[in-house]
C-alpha cells in the first residue's frame, strides 16, 4: 500500500508522466500536498513553509529517469531532508564519569514529565546504574506522591520533602545521593506555562543549582502549533540539552518535534511509547520522519521482532513479509514474539499505513488471547493455506477456541487486511527510493 | 441559575491575551493598507489561521467562505475581511450547538451525573476540581468519583482537589473496576440526595481498544442507577493540541457517546484552535474552557468571544 501522501502526490504529478523534467510549474500541485501534508501533522506554519521551499529547490529541474517516477524522486528529498532536519543519529545521554549524573526533566502541564522520570529511572536501573529520583513539583497535588509510587514499583529510591521550595529540595538532593550511594539523580519538576514568569525563573534557579549534565525538555507528540512557542522560551531559560517526545503511542504524527527540531536546534533524546514503565526508546530520527509522512515504522517493528526472537526467526519473518507468503503458522508464531514485545496496538502504529486502516487496525491487547486461541484451533493445513476455511471448518474452529464464528470471521478479515497491507510495503519499491535506511525491505 | 455565569469573563480575555495580540498583528500586518483583500492577505491570513491550530481543512473552507462572501458585497476592505472570517468561524462553533448561556439542566436530573474524559495529560483531574468548586459554589451539593484507578496517586490529586472545593469524594483501591467507582458514586448520590455527581476517569489514548471499551462499561455501569445518565460526558482537549485531537474526539464518541468538549489550558499561548475542527466532526459543542490553575479558572465558553478574543485587541 502506498501511503497516502505519496498517492496524492502521485496524482497531482500525473501530468509529469512523460515529460523528462520537474519545472515550477508542474510541481506546484505537488508542493502544495506537500505542505498540507506537513501541516496535518502539525508541522509548525512557517517551519512548513520553509521546507516546502528546499524540497522545491532540490527538485526542480531533476531528471525523471526511468526507475523512478517523479513522486519517488520527490519523496525521497522528503525524507532525506526530513531525516536531516531531525538529525543524524540518535544521540545519548550524557553521563557523568566522576560524580552522580544529574538530570533535569522540564516542561508544560501534562507532558509527561513524571511517567518520563520512572521510565529513565527504570533504563538507567536496568543498564546497571543506581539511579535515584527527587520529587520537585511541590504544587500538583499528589505529584510527589505519584513519583513516590513509581520509584516504588521499580525499587528505586525517591527523595520527598516537605519543603514548599523545589530550590531547597534540589539543594539536599546531592547529599541524598551520597547517603544512598546513587550514581544517577532525576529531578522531576513541575509542569509550567512557559509564559508563567515566576515558575519559569524557579525552574532556572533549579537549574542553576543541581547544574545537571543533562537537562530535558518533554513534549506532548500531540501538540499543535504551539510547541515552537514553548520551546523557544524553556531553551531561553533553561537552555536544555535534548527533547524528550512523549505519547507516541497515539496516531499523531509528531510533526511538532520537527518543528522544535528545526527553531530550537536540539536533538530529540527519547520516544516515549506508554504507560508501562518500559515503554521507553532512544530516538531514531528516520523513524520518525516515516511517521510524519506515514510511512510507518517498519524498522522498529523489524527490530523489536529481532530482538525477541532469535536470528533465524526474524530473518525469516522478514522474507515472509517481503513475499507477502505470511500465513497463519508464522502469524502463531509471532503472536508468541509479539507477547513478548509490547502490546499490539504500540506494534500496529509502527506498520505503515496503519492509521489508514481504522477499525481493523483497532486490536485489543487482551483479544490476542482470543485470537491465538482461534489460530490454535486450526489445522496445520488450514494455517498455511487459509483459503481452505469454509463454513463449516470456521464453525469447528469456533467451537474448538470458545469463540464465536464472528470472531473467526473478523479474524479471517484481519488477517486478510494485514497481508495486503504488508504486500503494499514489498511492491512499493522501497528499496529503489531508499537506499540509505536500514530497511531491510 | 448558571453557576459558571458569575466568573469573571475578563479571566479569559486575560488568558488569550498573549496569543491573541500575536494573531491580531498577523491579520492587521495582512490586512493593513489594503482596499481589498488580495491573494497575500489572504496567504497571510492563512498563516495566523493555521498557527492556531485550526487545521487546514477548516482554514480552506474558511476563506473560500469568507473571499465569496466578500465578493458579494461592496465593503471589501480589512474591517469587512475580518469580520467576514470572524463570523465564519463563530457560527461554525454555533453550529455545534455552542452557546454563551450553557446550563447544565440540574433542575431534571437529580443526581445530575457528569463523566468526564480524555487522553493522558489533557488536565481532566483538574477540570474536574473545578467544575465541582463551581457547583458547590452555586450551592449545589457535589460528589466527585475517582475512577482513574490506574495511574499512581491518582486518587490523592483528586482528594486534594475535593478538600479546596469541599466536596465529598468517592475513591477505591488502585486497581479496583473503574466501574465500580463509579457505579457507587452514582449510588451515593442517589442515596444522600447530592445534586450533581462527576466521575473522573483514568487518561487513555484514543488508540487503546481496550481502555476505550473500557470507557464504554463506565458509561453502561452508571445508566444502570439512572438509566438517563451519564446526564453530560466532556471530552477535555488539551488547549495546545494539534490536528490529533479530532481522531481522539472521533474515536472517543464511538467508545461512549460525547455531549461537550472541555478546552483546558487556554491560559498559555496555545489558542486552541483543534476544536473547530472536533465540533464539525462530531457535532457537538464546546462547553467550558480552562484558563488557569486557580480552581475558579473555569468558564463558560462563549463561541463569539473566544473567536473575538482570537483576533481582537
Amino acid at each position: 500500500m502506498l501511503d497516502e501522501l505519496t498517492r496524492k502526490i502521485d496524482g497531482a504529478l500525473k501530468k509529469i508522466r512523460g515529460q523528462g523534467k520537474l519545472t515550477e510549474a508542474n510541481i506546484s500541485d505537488a508542493l502544495r500536498e506537500i505542505r498540507r501534508a506537513l501541516l496535518d501533522a502539525d508541522v509548525n506554519y512557517k517551519v512548513a513553509k520553509r521546507f516546502v521551499a528546499r524540497v522545491k529547490e532540490k527538485s526542480l529541474g531533476a531528471e525523471v529517469m526511468r526507475s523512478i517516477t517523479p513522486s519517488q524522486l520527490i519523496t525521497k528529498h522528503i525524507h532525506d531532508e526530513l531525516t536531516e532536519l531531525l538529525g543524524g543519529e540518535a544521540a545519548e545521554l550524557r553521563l557523568n564519569a566522576s560524580g552522580a549524573t544529574a538530570i533535569l526533566v522540564v516542561g508544560l502541564q501534562g507532558s509527561g514529565k513524571t511517567t518520563f522520570s520512572g521510565k529513565l529511572a527504570k533504563r538507567l536501573k536496568e543498564r546497571g546504574g543506581k539511579p535515584g529520583l527527587v520529587a520537585c513539583d511541590v504544587y500538583r497535588p499528589a505529584a510527589i506522591e505519584q513519583l513516590k509510587k513509581l520509584g516504588e514499583s521499580i525499587d528505586v529510591p525517591v527523595l520527598t520533602s516537605d519543603e514548599k521550595d523545589p530550590r531547597r529540595i534540589a539543594t539536599s538532593a546531592p547529599a541524598f545521593a551520597k547517603e544512598r550511594k546513587l550514581d544517577a539523580l532525576i529531578y522531576d519538576t513541575a509542569g509550567r506555562l512557559h509564559v508563567d514568569e515566576e515558575m519559569m525563573a524557579e525552574v532556572a534557579d533549579i537549574k542553576a543549582i543541581v547544574d545537571p549534565n543533562e537537562t530535558l525538555f518533554v513534549v506532548d507528540s500531540m501538540t499543535g502549533q504551539d510547541a515552537v512557542n514553548s520551546a523557544k522560551a524553556f531553551n531561553e531559560r533553561v537552555d536544555y540539552d535534548g527533547v524528550v517526545l512523549t505519547k507516541l503511542d497515539g496516531d499523531s504524527r509528531g510533526g511538532c518535534a520537527l518543528s522544535i527540531r528545526e527553531v530550537v536546534g536540539k536533538p530529540i533524546k527519547f520516544a516515549s511509547v506508554g504507560e508501562t514503565l518500559d515503554a521507553l526508546e532512544p530516538f531514531h530520527p528516520d523513524r520518525l520522519a516515516s511517521r510524519i509522512l506515514d510511512r510507518g515504522d517498519v524498522v522498529t517493528f523489524v527490530e523489536k521482532a529481532q530482538a525477541h526472537a532469535d536470528e533465524l526467526e526474524s530473518e525469516e519473518l522478514e522474507e515472509k513479509l517481503r513475499k507477502n507468503a505470511f500465513d497463519f503458522e508464522d502469524f502463531l508464531k509471532q503472536i508468541k514474539v509479539i507477547k513478548k514485545m509490547g502490546s499490539l496496538s504500540s506494534i500496529l502504529a509502527m506498520i505503515p499505513g496503519a492509521s489508514k486502516l481504522g477499525a481493523a487496525a483497532d486490536v485489543d491487547d487482551d483479544a490476542l488471547v482470543k485470537v491465538e486461541a482461534i489460530v490454535n484451533s486450526m489445522t496445520r493445513e488450514e494455517r498455511r493455506e487459509p483459503k481452505l476455511l469454509n463454513g463449516s471448518r470456521r464453525k469447528r474452529i469456533a467451537r474448538g477456541s470458545g469463540s464465536t464464528i464472528q470472531d473467526v470471521n473478523r479474524l479471517l478479515k484481519r488477517f486478510k487486511e494485514m497481508k495486503r497491507m504488508m504486500g503494499g510495503i514489498a511492491k512499493s519499491g522501497l528499496p529503489k527510493t531508499f537506499p540509505k535506511g536500514p530497511s531491510p525491505f | 441559575m448558571n453557576p459558571f455565569k458569575n466568573v469573571n469573563f475578563e479571566k479569559l480575555k486575560r488568558g488569550l491575551t498573549k496569543s491573541r495580540k500575536r494573531l491580531a498583528a498577523g491579520v492587521a500586518e495582512a490586512l493593513t493598507g489594503k482596499a481589498t483583500i488580495d491573494e497575500e492577505t489572504m496567504e497571510e491570513l492563512e498563516e495566523a489561521l493555521i498557527s492556531a491550530d485550526i487545521g487546514f481543512d477548516v482554514v480552506e473552507r474558511t476563506l473560500e467562505n469568507t473571499r465569496s462572501r466578500l465578493a458579494n458585497q461592496a465593503d471589501r476592505g480589512e474591517g469587512a475581511a475580518l469580520k467576514a472570517v470572524r463570523k465564519e468561524l463563530a457560527a461554525q462553533l454555533e453550529r455545534a450547538g455552542a452557546t454563551a448561556d450553557y446550563e447544565p439542566a440540574l433542575a431534571s436530573h437529580k443526581p445530575f451525573v457528569i463523566l468526564v474524559v480524555g487522553v493522558n495529560g489533557a488536565g481532566k483531574t483538574t477540570t474536574v476540581g473545578k467544575l465541582a468548586r463551581n457547583f458547590k459554589r452555586a450551592g449545589k451539593s457535589v460528589i466527585v468519583g475517582a475512577a482513574d484507578t490506574y495511574r499512581a496517586a491518582a486518587n490523592e490529586q483528586l482528594e486534594v482537589w475535593a478538600e479546596r472545593a469541599e466536596v465529598d469524594v468517592l475513591g477505591m483501591a488502585p486497581g479496583s473496576d473503574p466501574s465500580a467507582v463509579a457505579y457507587r458514586t452514582v449510588e451515593t448520590a442517589k442515596r444522600e440526595g447530592i445534586d450533581v455527581a462527576i466521575v473522573d476517569t483514568a487518561g487513555r489514548l484514543h488508540t487503546k481498544a481496550n481502555l476505550m471499551s473500557e470507557l464504554g462499561k463506565i458509561g453502561r455501569a452508571v445508566a444502570k442507577l439512572e438509566p438517563t445518565a451519564p446526564h453530560e460526558t466532556f471530552l477535555v482537549v488539551d488547549g495546545g493540541a494539534g490536528q490529533n485531537a479530532v481522531q481522539q474526539a472521533e474515536r472517543f464518541s464511538e467508545a461512549t457517546p460525547l455531549t461537550g468538549l472541555i478546552v483546558a489550558k487556554l491560559d498559555g499561548t496555545a489558542k486552541g484552535g483543534a476544536l473547530f475542527r472536533i465540533c464539525d466532526a462530531l457535532d457537538i459543542p464546546v462547553r467550558y474552557v480552562g484558563v488557569g490553575e486557580g480552581i475558579e479558572d473555569l468558564q463558560n465558553f462563549d463561541p463569539r468571544l473566544f473567536v473575538e478574543a482570537l483576533f481582537n485587541e
